[in-house]
């Protein structure tokens, strides 16, 4: 007998599942059912594949099993009806268009067929739509995430409800509630119009931030559950950035992801510690992906409209391009967060602007500025306006002050590894009175 | 965001007046309550964990004592007003949501369907740290 080669089918079951989606809503309408049926047939083959190996056409074996699938719901679904005593006259729309199971299927994306009626570059397009669909602003943010996460990124329920580290079945629901909202507001299968495309767009892309930032942020010690998180956000934001090569948003988010990451192996310690990015080993960072966020960024910076995704992974590569803290380009830094403030009005951006303008010209330059934010109801009693106050205390030599704003942060936080490092802050600063 | 919601249920009513001394299709009507709130939180995709409490008189306070061996007391809380009688652990959108699901939870049936307006703690649950800057 012969070793059956090596499966790696995930990456490209995860990478066929819009296309696959989109080809099914195409012919059969019905997105949550579709969605299910994808699901049925990627399971399928993470059965089969590994023993039967990778078909020739791999994206047509996954539509076809996903059309049987769909057939056979709407089969049961007719029956159901007929016995619910719901006379059918004719038989629905769906099951006139459905070619007999073992047709060929490649005629579904004929033009004019399908809610859409396009053919050339369908399944582009495809994965585009759906993500505009799963990160419709009629969902929770939660919701908009599970859903993004199965349908565009084709991960399985039990996948995402491990990452979030909810029960399956809370999961499930939640991603079945947010397709029901979607049908019931009647979002259509088709790309925004142009009117409300930049919206549109920008929603999607806080997803896909989201996304990353509850696998990035949480990648502490072995939780590579989590960690797969920032991967996937990593690979769906560079999927639409290559449908999209022309937006600059779309570019700086993903250099902002990929020259963030760059530091995650650096920004934790053995037990799981945080390491803030003046104290963090550089050596560990990692120059592949640092190499291609600032050629991402410097490409994209001078091409045209600027936006908050852009900035901050300039910032990023500031950081980033700092062979030790000491040489940070802070001027260069204090200079983009002004931008940034001027473009939202975000008290985090405030903040960062604050300690950008303490390392330029000193920590009362930046104590002046936190003043303002304290009036700013947003951050009444945040641990971070504390947790910069005490760091730029600590940096004027005022320890005793440093000392009640971390203390101060560390019981407002929520998060285990910033309350520890906040309190070892403190601690340390009371051993050297 | 995650949220547990502490129902805190009055010591002394427990016995006195509290669900034992109630009439049966009361406590049915509590119990259904509950029941329904829990099954509302999973279709909502919201429900993480939810456990009641068995009675406080059996509870008991554990100290390590010599050798880490434990020291079992009936501890302080004897005096307590209230005891700790359930908990939910969801996973929700905002704060104001939590405090909605636990309002609801508050408002429980009690004798003759009278809301029993339980006090109910809600803690957030502590997660990753944010992104660094």
């Amino acid at each position: 007998m012969t070793t059956p080669p090596t499966f790696t089918g995930e990456h490209l079951l995860r990478d066929l599942a819009p296309q696959v989606l989109g080809a099914v809503i195409r012919r059969f309408g019905d997105f949550a059912a579709a969605e299910d049926a994808v699901q049925e047939a990627l399971l399928a083959a993470t059965l089969q594949w590994p023993e039967q190996g990778v078909p020739d056409n791999p994206r047509g074996w996954l539509i076809q099993v996903a059309a049987r699938r769909m057939i056979d719901h709407i089969r049961s679904e007719l029956a159901r009806r007929r016995r619910d005593g719901v006379v059918v006259m004719h038989d629905p729309p769906e099951l006139q268009v459905v070619p007999a199971p073992d047709d060929p299927l490649h005629t579904s994306l004929e033009p004019g067929f399908g809610s859409a009626g396009r053919a050339l570059d369908g399944e582009q397009d495809d994965t585009l739509i759906l993500l505009f669909m799963c990160c419709h602003p009629a969902l929770t943010r939660p919701s908009a995430i599970a859903l993004t996460l199965r349908a565009v990124g084709g991960l399985t329920t039990a996948e995402i409800a491990n990452a979030f580290l909810v029960p399956e079945a809370t999961m499930a629901q939640r991603i079945s509630r947010a397709k029901e909202r979607i049908k019931s507001s009647g979002v259509p299968f088709r790309l925004p119009t142009d009117r409300d495309r930049s919206e549109r767009l920008g929603a999607v892309l806080h997803v896909l931030y989201l996304i990353f930032n509850e696998g990035y942020t949480s990648s502490i010690g072995p939780d590579l559950q989590r960690r797969d998180l920032a991967n996937e956000a990593i690979r769906l934001t560079r999927g639409v950035h290559n449908l999209l090569q022309g937006d600059g948003e779309v570019a700086g988010l993903l250099a902002l992801m990929l020259l963030t990451d760059a530091r995650r192996l650096a920004r934790t310690g053995p037990d799981g510690e945080l390491i803030p990015l003046a104290e963090q080993d550089r050596t560990r960072w990692d120059r592949h992906a640092i190499a291609e966020g600032v050629a991402l960024i410097s490409d994209t910076l001078p091409r045209g409209a600027i936006g908050a995704y852009q900035l901050q992974a300039a910032i990023a590569a500031l950081h980033d391009e700092a062979a030790r803290a000491a040489d940070t380009d802070w001027p260069q830094i204090l200079a983009l967060y002004g931008l940034l403030k001027r473009m939202s009005d975000n008290p985090m951006v405030s903040l960062n602007h604050a300690i950008a303008a303490a390392m330029v010209n000193g920590p009362a330059a930046g104590l002046q500025l936190l003043t303002s934010l304290d009036a700013d109801k947003r951050m009444a009693g945040h641990y971070r306006l504390d947790a910069v106050r005490a760091h730029l205390f600590e940096m004027a030599g005022d320890h005793q002050s440093a000392i009640a704003h971390y203390r101060a942060a560390a019981r407002r936080t929520a998060s285990i590894p910033e309350r520890n490092y906040l309190t070892t802050k403190a601690a340390r600063l009371v051993k050297d009175l | 965001m995650k949220y547990m919601l502490m129902m805190h249920a009055p010591r002394a009513g427990w016995t006195k007046a509290g669900i034992g001394t109630w009439p049966p299709e009361d406590v049915q009507a509590h119990i259904r309550f509950m029941k329904g709130l829990n099954k509302e939180l999973k279709e909502a995709g919201e429900f993480v964990g939810a456990e009641g409490l068995a009675d406080a008189e059996a509870a008991r306070v554990v100290r390590a004592g010599k050798n880490g061996a434990p020291e079992v007391t009936d501890g302080p809380f004897a005096e307590a007003k209230e005891f700790l009688a359930g908990y939910w652990i969801v996973d929700v959108d905002s704060t104001e949501r939590a405090y909605a699901i636990a309002a609801r939870a508050s408002a429980a049936p009690g004798k003759a369907g009278v809301p029993l307006n339980m006090p109910i703690e809600v803690r957030q649950v502590m997660s990753a740290p944010p992104v660094d800057m």
